[in-house]
């Protein structure tokens, strides 16, 4: 455990400096395990405008760790002039203005595939709770109404479903192989076909969407990918067709999504990601083939700790010198 | 009934429906071209009466799941020959008079197994990830003001105890293997067939598991097989789903395991005393209830016709029934 030291400044110095730049509730459960490593400046507990606080204190900081919601712009990286690493908690990058980083020389590290398996398990359970109404049910019965309605919840089966995977990263390939378990047939639509898959691939997103009876978005958000669900699309999935984003809201054109639910040109939609988190288009309440969550599919026992390895590990290695654990990436 | 009949339906072999199965509604006509109906539920006479009236002579009966078959019923129909069940359980049909009587049983096989495995690791995944409950937080508008949402359980690496490993239990096994889970299982003998650990006694399977799973047939050795002792055993971070039948797990006291925080979260797609649910679970964020339609799908459905039409018309064309349990 860090104690109070009377010299002020040598066993600080000795530890790296670090910028924490956004808010993680996981960077304070494990504050105890950073500040007995690592010096940590933290802007967002500062009064002061971030910009100041970089100015006054974050000049010579090499290294930064970014949540996901924080914005990391060209302008704050101006800022920052000694910086020369990234290590960001999430695995998208959507929110770090990378061109600028590689301008700078400004090494990024996102999180890799540690959390791909927990986030495939969300995906999935949210594939199996709209096919088979389960939280619909679940309130069904919560409510009393089993009794007195006798109503049987028909579902949808999983075998032999026509399951469209957009984008097959790491995460899009474990949703694969646990939907194959089910007995559904995969597709899939990517930037380019992967070698050593036997899914179909799909160069045209409408294609995807016409074969498909549920779509899975597991993409990165890019300029490419912004609002590559939109109306055209969501229509050619069609009234039976059902859609999942465990990504980033910002890849489905969330109004046209609301209006096709509405309207239900479209069967049901499971969502743990929205264009303006946390604010949620409030139409979906009402909507029992609708599932929602608070952007937590990476948020189990599991995956703190791999998270915790991953920062550390990969800071420990850059203050000493050492290869760092993550690939470098130069390219989202 | 028998006011309206057409010669042509005079001609047709007669069955008696009793329930009447979900399935038989939904394909009453295509029923109905083929047999002619005894429709007990829709008489005003009570069922004994009904029977004693009009089915001396009928030899086959199609039977919802939920209909006790018992000996009583059984000796109000002395001409039976033959039971479609329209469920993959039998524990609601007195199997030994039928033995006794050399009455025939088909049930629906391993019709439902998909879809039943499909829904266990459904609710399975529901109780472990949240799902259920934090669509209900966000709908409530609560997701801006209560920041961050406690952590879920995660799946891979977790052992799950399969207790009943028949065709229910190996889909529900493939699949969770899948997700990265490690299966072992209880079973009254161990499959030669299969490499999964096995545990000759529930409570071992309970001690070493994180997650049990309830696969198992109704009978008079499960009844009540889940009782405190195994779900002490199964633990503070365990987990338990069933889909077999409600009396397998000691009800009262899964209750009270979930009230006091003993074990960590249930899914729940049957009861002892359906359709009526312990009110203490509805307020439990850790539990997820289902309203005992695991096998329903529309698909099934019809696969459900298919195979209790094709099992009647076998019996009336003296081949051979398509899924017997009990065969003379």
């Amino acid at each position: 455990m860090a104690t109070p030291t009377q010299k002020p400044s040598s066993p600080r110095q000795q530890l790296g400096q670090i910028v924490h730049l956004g808010l993680s509730s996981f960077l304070n459960t494990h504050h105890k395990e950073f500040s007995s490593k690592f010096q940590i400046l933290r802007p967002s507990e500062s009064k002061f405008p971030l910009n100041q606080f970089f100015t006054a204190e974050a000049q010579n900081t090499q290294a930064a760790i970014c949540s996901g919601g924080f914005k990391l712009s060209a302008d704050i990286l101006r800022h920052l002039p000694s910086l020369r690493l990234i290590v960001a908690t999430t695995s998208g990058l959507n929110n770090i203005d990378l061109s600028e980083c590689r301008k700078r020389g400004i090494s990024v590290i996102n999180a890799g595939n540690i959390y791909s398996a927990d986030v495939a398990d969300l995906a999935v359970g949210m594939v199996i709770d709209l096919m088979r109404k389960i939280s619909a049910g679940n309130r069904f019965v919560k409510t009393g109404l089993w009794p007195k309605q006798g109503d049987y919840l028909l579902g949808s089966k999983l075998g032999g479903k026509q399951v469209g995977i957009v984008g097959l990263g790491s995460i899009g390939v474990e949703v694969a192989k646990r939907l194959e378990a089910f007995g559904c047939k995969i597709s899939y639509y990517s930037r380019k076909k992967k070698p050593c898959v036997s899914y179909t691939f799909y160069s045209n997103i409408h294609e995807l969407a016409s074969v498909s009876d549920i779509l899975v978005i597991c993409c990165a958000l890019t300029e490419q990918t912004r609002h590559l669900i939109n109306r055209e699309v969501l229509l050619t999935l069609g009234k039976e067709g059902l859609i999942v984003n465990i990504a980033r809201g910002a890849i489905i054109d969330e109004k046209e999504l609301v209006r096709c639910l509405l309207q239900r040109e479209i069967a049901g939609a499971g969502l743990d990601v929205f264009e303006h988190e946390p604010r949620v288009p409030q139409e979906l309440f009402g909507l029992d083939n609708v599932v929602l969550s608070p952007h937590f599919a990476v948020y189990t026992e599991g995956a703190s700790r791999h998270l915790e390895e991953h920062l550390i590990g990969n800071l420990e290695a850059f203050f000493s010198n050492r290869p760092l654990l993550s690939p470098v990436l130069d390219d989202e | 009934m028998a006011e309206d009949e057409t010669p042509e339906v005079q001609q047709l072999p007669e069955i008696i429906v009793l329930g009447p199965p979900v399935v038989f509604e939904t394909y009453e006509k295509e029923f109905c071209s083929k047999f002619r109906i005894l429709r007990p539920w829709e008489s005003t006479l009570p069922l004994s009466e009904f029977l004693l009236a009009h089915a001396q002579n009928t030899n086959a009966a199609l039977c919802s799941g939920y209909f006790l078959l018992s000996t009583a019923v059984l000796r109000h129909l002395p001409s039976l020959r033959l039971v479609v069940t329209t469920s993959a359980g039998v524990d609601h049909i007195d199997l030994s008079e039928c033995r006794r009587r050399q009455i025939s049983v088909a049930n629906a096989s391993t019709l439902f197994s998909a879809d039943v495995a499909d829904l266990a690791v459904g609710l399975l995944l529901n109780v472990m990830r949240q799902i259920s409950a934090a669509n209900r937080l966000v709908k409530n508008g609560l997701w801006p003001k209560t920041g961050d949402y406690p952590f879920g359980s995660k799946l891979g690496g977790k052992k799950v105890g399969i207790v009943g490993l028949g065709s229910i239990g190996l889909e529900v096994a493939k699949r969770l293997e899948a997700f990265g889970c490690i299966i072992s299982y209880h079973s009254r003998e161990k499959k030669s067939f299969v490499l999964y650990p096995f545990y000759r006694d529930i409570l071992e399977l309970a001690a070493i598991s994180d997650v049990l799973v309830i696969c198992c047939a109704l009978t008079k050795q499960t009844r009540h097989l889940i009782d405190r002792e195994v779900l002490l055993a199964l633990g503070k971070k365990g987990f338990i789903v069933n889909i077999a039948r409600g009396p397998i797990i000691d009800e009262n006291e899964l209750v009270l395991c979930l009230q006091q925080g003993l074990i960590a979260g249930a899914g729940l797609e049957v009861f002892e005393n359906e359709p009526h649910v312990p009110e203490a679970l509805f307020s439990l964020n850790n539990v997820v209830l289902s309203p005992h339609s695991a096998a329903f799908t529309m698909e099934s459905l019809w696969d459900s016709y298919e195979i209790t039409s094709g099992n009647l018309e076998a019996f009336f064309s003296n081949k051979p029934l398509l899924s017997p349990v009990l065969d003379k």
